[in-house]
């Protein structure tokens, strides 16, 4: 999810948002592993956006750990299943810590992480009722996610800052296939994600 | 019968204005905006509950910033914006732009996808 580390200026950040979600320097410097760049952007008129932006993801990464919760305590899933969706929610877990991270740098405020009694109402668990509605239902939020992170790599002049966003849709899509797969459905269509 | 044809031209431009006076869209899939929708929209919205994003059901004609509970930010709720198929255009096509400071980071570059997508969220399947 991010942004090049070239000089930030308010009209290469709308280009960003011509492309997709937008995160600007100091985001993309720390999530590209180069902490130093991103201390030299905290504080700049971009930061704001990037920390707005690095929330929404959170809290797509937050809904994504209790959905998987919520599948989990479902008692809808049989144990090999389950495993596979444990390991997925640690996946999600592991983007949560970095974007938090983020926010620690850009000196923002997290967004509030809803309980899971919220999250169950809001993604309408409660019509979940076998194990194909819980996998159903994880494949289209990750799908969605795949979406989300492809749509902004258009976004990058820098191409490891692209390559970092390929990480995380990568994430997401190795999560869809599987679940895919677990549906007995055909493989996915070549070209079929970001469109 | 000989003024049917002037009835049937009357009916309608009266219900073309009524249709454009609520925003909906003239060209626009919405069979190919809802599948649209379901690729790159629901990962933060859906029809009937705030998530990441608010609700969309009944954004026609619905003032911006106003889905009850759901924490805009400042900007949004401060906008005077009405939505309809221009606002939702000019939104999707680059939210900062349209309303600055506002917290959607996602676009929809390509124009008919736009299109489509806001027949869909004007069709009877989205109010």
């Amino acid at each position: 999810m991010i942004k090049s580390s070239r000089s930030v200026t308010v009209s290469r950040r709308d280009a960003l948002f011509a492309g997709g979600v937008a995160l600007s320097g100091a985001a993309v410097a720390l999530l590209a592993g180069r902490p130093a760049l991103a201390a030299q952007h905290a504080g700049s008129q971009s930061a704001q956006k990037d920390a707005s932006v690095i929330n929404t993801a959170l809290a797509l990464e937050y809904e994504g750990i209790n959905a998987y919760t919520l599948g989990a305590q479902s008692n809808l899933l049989e144990k090999p299943v389950l495993a596979i969706a444990v390991k997925f929610q640690d996946d999600h877990k592991v983007h949560r810590d970095r974007l938090l991270a983020v926010l620690k740098t850009l000196g923002a405020t997290p967004v509030r992480e809803k309980s899971l009694a919220e999250y169950a109402e809001e993604l309408e668990v409660n019509k979940l009722k076998n194990q194909a509605d819980v996998l159903n239902f994880a494949a289209g939020l990750e799908r969605g996610a795949v979406n989300a992170y492809l749509g902004i790599i258009p976004s990058f002049a820098d191409h490891a800052l692209a390559k970092l966003a390929g990480q995380l849709a990568s994430d997401e899509t190795v999560h869809f296939a599987i679940l895919n797969q677990a549906l007995g459905r055909p493989l996915p269509a070549a070209m079929s994600f970001g469109v | 019968m000989r003024r049917a044809p002037f009835r049937v031209a009357a009916f309608c431009a009266i219900t073309g204005a009524l249709t454009m006076a609520h925003g909906a869209v003239r060209g626009g899939d919405a069979q190919r905006g809802e599948a649209l929708y379901d690729s790159r929209c629901t990962a933060c919205h859906s029809l009937d509950h705030s998530r990441i994003g608010p609700a969309h059901r009944g954004v026609f004609g619905r003032r911006a910033g106003r889905v009850a509970g759901f924490d805009y930010s400042p900007a949004l709720r401060r906008s005077h914006v009405v939505w309809n198929a221009k606002s939702l255009d000019r939104w999707l096509t680059n939210p900062e732009l349209f309303i600055p400071g506002q917290k959607m980071g996602y676009s929809v570059p390509d124009a008919q996808d736009r299109t489509d997508i806001v027949a869909f969220l004007g069709s009877p399947d989205a109010r």
